[in-house]
């Protein structure tokens, strides 16, 4: 066994020093110089992850951790609107992971103070540095999330967000994949004071590899929604990763939607330290074929009276390969805490596979804690109901899948954002049925 | 309108026969009853009609107004006017009672070549079938069946029937697990349904559901054939003699 891990070892560190040869720091004022020397230092320390690491035991992570991205094509919208796009936003614009001034608004916006990751950068001081990194390092316990320290230390661009009132409209971050090997490396901090409340959209591919990090501090009774949709690119390789950490009353409500894309990891790190603070994580994710897509999230209830909620839906087909891995960590100190669960997928041939890990760790005595996975086909008798109505097999399974989603597409709360993703899922299943 | 000519039906994937020569026929305007015993096939007769999967017709033919039913897909027979209410109504979450409505009527309006009804047409329909059987707002919102009681799956069943004016209507045990006064709701609609130029055929235990839907034709069916063809008077037989007798006579030697 030792030589095994010796090997591991081995391996790793050759990955990681394939990855970082040649490769300096980027330059900056001393706060982001310090936090991207501490996360190279902590990356040297963790190494890149390994495909058989028991944390990546259904993910294969060698193309996210090599040296250089794997070309993807670039998809097309056909004309198509893209996501969000009639609604009032501040529009953060990023071509291949490198913000674009002429195709975003200007960077202003009442009870908010957004600043341009590489624009903070340059500065001796900024209240980033109490974020920048901060989180992403609470993350590295118990399992190391090094993709993200790699993401801390190399990344140049991104946004700084302090909303300090009611934000009066949403701010959209819109990632743009123009180059077929783009390698494209976003961090994000968000720090919401107490009482504010901001909703953060993302869309779009972004690059041929795209890694991003979110950080968000959730102040008392602050809130904070956030709904993304990952683009539609086939080719794609994309690991994300939000490290949240919420205070008293503070409120956390993150969904995902995944629509193709050869490897997708979403990974979310959640901390609630504040009584009474609730935390969702929700996703849907459809794919056809040549994908693979996984969620992976981690809840720790640190506090009194926290809710957290975690709901994911996945709709497989041909080979497609769907991933939960999901925890939720009660401390002895957590009483009262309600933690719900939910994992499932349809799968719409026998060629596709979910494969699940749920977890509970529970150190407090008064807990309400449930967790569930489920893997199975659309309903037959369900079926041949709607199809003895004159329902067509085509829209009746479209309509199966589409109440499959509901629980996952219900945690979306803007009505105008849940409908726009509704859509995005109608026109994929409507691709995709079943010749 | 109904033609069903020696239907013989065994399961699909065991060599089971469970039809095994039903002939019948359902004229326009008409109101057929099929009583019979647990398990002689009742049941089985409905769900082949409506094109449920796993089971395999062996020989007969079965057409409305001459097209073969038999050849076609569940859509295509509700399209052609067929109608079955379901003896076991299926639940099913997260699809909502008035989204399934609307889907249903639009998709034979289109099958018909007919333009989608309009929202608010469609609204004001629903809402008039719906009070006729006391199904309140509540139950059109909840999804298909999901948490209804045994009474109320049944009256969505029949106002499903008062939404699509089939042609040609088959209720199995809609009168099972209704109350009274559900059961007086239930054949009010049925009986406005009724028209010159639409049939039903009502597979029923009780005579208490005949006494307010009047047959013209009462048939007893057992282990998978028609056994005896009546008037109105052989439900009446039944109920207070049972089976046993009919059924005995009916016994190949
Ligand atoms: N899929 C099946 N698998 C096994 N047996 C079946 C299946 N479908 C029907 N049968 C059998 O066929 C026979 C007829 O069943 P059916 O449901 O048609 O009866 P029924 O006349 O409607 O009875 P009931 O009055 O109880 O509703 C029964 O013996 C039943 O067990
Ligand atoms: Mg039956």
């Amino acid at each position: 066994m030792a030589g095994r891990r010796e090997q591991i070892a081995r391996a790793r560190a050759e990955a990681t020093g394939a990855r970082l040869a040649g490769q300096a720091l980027p330059s900056g004022g001393a706060w982001v110089t310090a936090a991207r020397r501490e996360a190279l230092a902590r990356l040297q320390a963790l190494g890149l992850p390994d495909r058989r690491d028991e944390y990546w035991k259904y993910t294969d992570p060698t193309t996210l951790s090599a040296a250089e991205p794997i070309a993807a094509a670039l998809f097309d919208l056909k004309g198509e609107p893209p996501m969000f796009h009639e609604m009032d936003r501040l529009r953060v614009v990023f071509v291949d992971g490198v913000f674009d001034p002429a195709a975003s608004d200007d960077l202003a916006l009442a009870g908010v103070e957004i600043e341009r990751l590489a624009t903070a950068a340059a500065a001796d001081i900024h209240w980033a540095r109490d974020l920048y990194g901060v989180l992403e390092a609470r993350g590295q316990e118990p399992v190391p999330r090094s993709l993200a320290t790699h993401n801390t230390a190399f990344a140049e661009d991104g946004v700084l967000i302090r909303v300090t009132g009611r934000t009066e409209k949403p701010v959209s971050l819109i990632y743009l994949h123009r180059a077929e090997t783009s390698d494209a490396v976003l961090h994000h901090c968000i720090r919401l004071e107490p009482g504010a409340e901001l909703t953060l959209m993302e869309n779009g591919a972004g690059a041929a590899r795209f890694s991003s990090v979110l950080e968000v501090e959730v102040g008392e009774g602050a809130r904070f929604h956030h709904v993304r949709a990952q683009g539609r690119d086939h080719e794609r390789r994309t690991h994300t990763h939000i490290f949240a950490r919420l205070a008293e009353r503070g409120v956390f409500k993150s969904f995902t939607a995944t629509v193709n894309g050869r490897l997708v990891r979403n990974e979310a790190f959640l901390e609630l330290l504040g009584r009474e603070a609730v935390a969702h994580v929700a996703g849907t994710a459809v794919g056809d074929g040549d994908f693979h897509q996984d969620d992976t999230v981690f809840v720790t209830h640190a506090a009194e009276s926290c809710e957290s909620r975690q709901v994911f839906k996945k709709v497989l087909r041909n080979g497609a390969v769907g991933v939960f891995q999901g925890k939720i960590l009660v401390t002895a100190e957590a009483q009262l805490t309600d933690g719900y669960q939910i994992s499932q997928s349809l799968l719409l041939d026998e060629d596709s596979q979910f494969l699940v890990k749920p977890e509970l760790e529970i150190y407090a005595d008064d807990v309400k804690c449930s967790h569930g996975s489920t893997s199975g086909a659309i309903d037959p008798v369900q079926l041949f109901y709607l199809r003895s109505r004159g329902v067509p097999e085509n829209e009746a399974q479209g309509l199966l899948v589409l109440a499959f989603l509901a629980e996952a597409l219900n945690e979306i709360e803007d009505e105008r954002l849940a409908a726009d993703i509704r859509n995005r899922l109608e026109a994929w299943l409507a691709r995709h049925r079943p010749a | 309108m109904l033609e069903i000519n020696d239907l013989h039906v065994k399961l699909g994937d065991e060599d089971i026969a469970i039809l095994k020569g039903v002939t019948l026929s359902v004229a326009p305007g008409t109101v057929h009853a099929i009583m019979g015993p647990n398990g002689s096939g009742k049941s089985t007769l409905s769900y082949v009609l409506a094109g449920r999967e796993g089971y395999e017709v062996t020989a007969g033919t079965a057409t409305l107004e001459g097209a073969d039913l038999l050849g076609m897909e569940p859509e295509e027979r509700a399209a052609a006017g067929l109608f079955l209410a379901f003896q076991y109504p299926v639940e099913i979450p997260g699809v909502g009672n008035m989204t399934f409505l609307r889907t249903a009527v639009n998709a034979q309006r289109r099958a018909k070549g007919e333009e989608e009804m309009s929202s608010g047409a469609f609204l004001k329909l629903v809402r008039e079938k719906a009070a006729g059987l006391k199904i309140d707002a509540d139950m059109l919102k909840r999804p298909v069946n999901t948490g209804f009681s045994g009474g109320e799956k049944k009256r969505n069943e029949i106002l499903q029937m008062a939404m699509l004016e089939p042609k040609m209507c088959i209720l199995d045990e809609t009168d099972s697990g209704l109350d009274v006064d559900a059961m007086k709701l239930v054949a009010d609609g049925v009986n406005a349904l009724r028209s010159e130029g639409r049939g039903f055929l009502v597979i029923t235990h009780y005579q208490r559901l005949l006494d307010h839907i009047r047959p013209d034709v009462v048939h007893i069916m057992s282990d998978g054939r028609i056994v005896k063809t009546g008037g109105p008077d052989l439900a009446l037989e039944v109920e207070t003699q049972g089976y046993g007798d009919i059924v005995d006579a009916a016994e190949p030697a």
